[in-house]
């Protein structure tokens, strides 16, 4: 069937295709309606799907579900990486059983992401994990099941590369429907220590293996239909390029009416070296065009050295590294490369005020912001990933520090022990279950006397209103233990707990005063829930 | 440069419902039988900051971007918004803006905003869709339906009353469906 899908459905389509059974992830911009979607339609297609605490459980929870059999897809964002790389290295010494697909989605330019301008595909390179990266709905679709087979038949997990414009992109997409029933079909865990367990000398072993199958996987690569040349092949200047470049390549050279040849790699790791440099060998050219680091220019320049050592390699030179591309960036840098004149559109600049994101009206978070800022105007504020960064934006300015997931109260622990300061950190219950309660544990164990805020709306809101530990509710909408905040704040050995309503700002401002000059850690916990979502609530009431 | 597909603009600010109309939209080229490419930002940029969509459709298309100044429409839900995305419109650009205005921290009045739109020379229509959606149909969100039925009464946009209100079906839930068609039906008169 044809059907407009946005990127992260076509992923889900695909998956689908390929027998998917286990999908877990953690919700973030610009992958969040993978899971979000998936947990719509798990149960009708015999899909077990779940949003997991952080990506180090999403990514755990599917190796098991591969060791068991069952062939998993496991979804996060950029920095999703980062948080699961622990875990992730070692299955790729391991291997799969059954197939495994993970997504990372990268963010070019920031549009949903605070930390880094992260290039996820460095892992690829260091960890020798085999990835593809789509270049629109399509293909989304289309690698998807690729990446499967390729899982399936290497026992490796592949990497689906995206970034927001090919997430976020539509298209009409050609896709088969696959009759599924409801019934979740269990797989079994046949022991095999000797594959799933890293130890050495086992480990070193394992690295050859590894180094053997991505070899074989090379080879694969080399034949693959996904990475080919399209375009005038007689000309003496080419260009490669992958991902969502390939489309505004195609429309740049429309532009300027020129017709070049064009390398396409569907594949990012491992690299089709050869086929790179039989497409590079007679060129006089190359222009690599690529989004953020210049790991595909960085290959070629050492390729030509062996097949074509007078080879004028652009990519970098007159591409930036900063920011994602476009049809004019890739316009402007492709004249300069053939020698063509490209005059760029000039927009007329208004200097008009910004208009910043900000607090949702009604948010509860208007009520703590302010009081935090008014009591303890000295105080160091440590802030954290959520919607609570919006602290860091005009009227509250108030985030003197912001990192990643639960960094926040790791380092305001490091500011308090450093100085004489008052050090207060916030973080949002979503934060909170994915990594904040080892920071609060090592807060507690050595001994800072620091104030947190937990910020508790009820749910992971910033993503688009995913449930967490905290609301008793799973992605597929099964009930389950709903885990007090309050409760593993006391058991982390905190005495100084304080549980309100922040709409009552008086109780907030006397519990903050009084905890300030506390000689251990307090905690307040601020439990309102989210004002979007109270809003949705009563309107399903309503129509029930 | 070249301008053989028909490229829009969608802006406003996160919550407005921007997504939901690309959607209708792209249903509707869809039906038509164009080729179509979208693209829309999710997340952060939703909470109430300036947000932005792309569409285009044609014979062929392959960016889901539209370049600077290769603008055929573009439709604004807020009217700061439409005097920001108009520094991107090159001359044959349409911009169709509701005149509807999100104040913010240091925002410009609404006779400062009407009177930069004058000044700016661009082929500007303001068109009081929330007003209307408001007062007609007890509800603002569907000002984005309003203003698509103005820009196909208009004749501002390639796409048939008959395919639009097919996609409407398509893409809007049952629910909505009447308020929706009554939106655009009332735009497009």
């Amino acid at each position: 069937m044809k059907k407009i899908l946005l990127g992260n459905n076509a992923i889900i389509e695909g998956a689908l295709a390929s027998g998917v059974s286990f999908v877990s992830g953690y919700p973030g911009c610009p992958s969040a309606e993978i899971g979000d979607n998936f947990g719509k339609i798990a149960a009708k297609n015999g899909v077990y799907a779940e949003w997991s605490t952080n990506e180090k459980t999403a990514l755990e929870a599917a190796i098991g579900a591969s060791f068991s059999g069952l062939k998993s897809l496991v979804n996060m964002k950029s920095f999703g990486i980062n948080v699961c790389s622990d875990s992730l290295l070692p299955l790729i010494y391991t291997g799969t059983k059954a197939g495994m697909v993970i997504v990372i989605a990268d963010d070019p330019s920031c549009w949903s992401s605070a930390q880094t301008e992260q290039n996820s595909r460095a892992y690829s390179i260091f960890g020798h994990i085999p990835t593809l990266e789509p270049s629109d709905p399509q293909e989304c679709y289309d690698f998807t099941k690729l990446a499967f087979e390729i899982s399936e038949k290497f026992n490796i997990p592949v990497m689906l590369h995206t970034t927001t414009r090919v997430n976020h992109q539509k298209m009409p997409v050609e896709f088969s429907v696959i009759e599924r029933s409801g019934d979740f079909v269990k797989g079994e865990f046949i022991k095999n220590h000797h594959q799933f367990s890293t130890m050495p000398p086992r480990t070193l072993e394992m690295k050859a293996e590894l180094l053997e199958k991505i070899e074989k996987i090379k080879n694969f690569s080399e034949k693959s239909k996904i990475n080919f040349v399209k375009g005038n092949r007689d000309s003496k200047i080419g260009i490669i390029t992958s991902g969502v470049s390939y489309l505004y390549v195609k429309e740049a050279m429309e532009n300027l009416e020129i017709d070049l040849p064009i390398l396409k790699l569907g594949f990012f790791y491992p690299l089709p070296t050869k086929k790179i440099s039989d497409f590079i060998k007679d060129k006089k050219k190359i222009f690599v065009v690529e989004e953020l680091d210049s790991y595909i220019e960085k290959e070629v320049n050492i390729l030509a050295k062996n097949v074509n050592c007078k080879l004028e390699v652009f990519g970098k030179n007159v591409l930036p590294e900063i920011g994602e591309l476009n049809t004019e960036k890739i316009a402007i840098a492709l004249a300069k490369v053939v020698g063509k004149k490209f005059v760029p559109f000039k927009i007329t600049k208004n200097d008009l005020p910004k208009r910043t994101a900000r607090l949702c009206e009604g948010c509860p978070y208007w009520y703590i912001f302010p009081v935090l800022k008014r009591i303890a105007p000295d105080a160091i504020f440590g802030g954290d990933i959520g919607c609570n960064m919006i602290a860091n934006l005009a009227p509250h300015n108030l985030s003197d520090y912001m990192f990643a997931m639960g960094a926040g109260i790791g380092i305001s622990h490091g500011v308090k022990k450093s100085t004489e300061q008052k050090v207060i950190s916030i973080m949002g219950d979503g934060t909170f279950f994915h990594s904040g309660i080892a920071g609060l544990i090592n807060a507690v164990y050595n001994k800072s006397n620091l104030l947190v805020v937990i910020l508790d709306n009820r749910i992971t809101a910033m993503t688009g209103h995913q449930p967490n530990p905290g609301m008793g509710k799973t992605l597929m909408g099964d009930a389950t233990e709903e885990l007090s905040i309050e409760e593993i704040v006391k058991a982390c050995g905190v005495k100084n707990i304080k549980v309100l309503d922040p709409i009552n700002m008086k109780e907030l401002e006397y519990a903050v005063k009084e905890f300030l000059v506390k000689n251990d850690i307090s905690v307040i916990i601020c439990k309102r829930i989210c004002a979007l979502l109270a809003k949705r609530q009563s309107a399903q009431q309503h129509d029930q | 440069m070249t301008n053989k597909n028909f490229n829009i603009i969608l802006t406003g600010v996160g919550g407005q419902g921007i997504i939901t109309l690309l959607d209708v939209i792209d249903e509707a080229a869809f039906i038509q039988g164009y080729d179509i490419r979208s693209s829309e930002l999710h997340g952060l940029s939703q909470r109430g900051g300036s947000v932005e969509a792309h569409i285009r459709f044609g014979k062929k298309v392959y960016s889901p971007m539209v370049n600077n100044g290769d603008i055929d429409l573009i439709i604004a839900l807020e009217a700061l918004e439409g005097l920001r995305e108009s520094e991107k419109a090159g001359k044959q650009t349409k911009i169709l803006i509701n005149k509807y205005f999100l104040p913010f921290l240091n925002s410009f009045s609404k006779e400062e905003i009407i009177k930069q739109l004058d000044i700016s020379k661009k082929d500007f229509i303001l068109v009081s869709a929330s007003e209307t959606c408001k007062n007609k149909l007890q509800n603002e969100v569907v000002c984005t339906l309003y203003l698509l039925g103005y820009a196909v009464g208009k004749k501002l946009i390639p796409l048939s009353k008959e395919s639009v209100l097919r996609a409407i079906k398509n893409v809007i839930p049952e629910k909505y469906l009447d308020l929706n068609i009554n939106a655009f039906e009332l735009g497009h008169d």
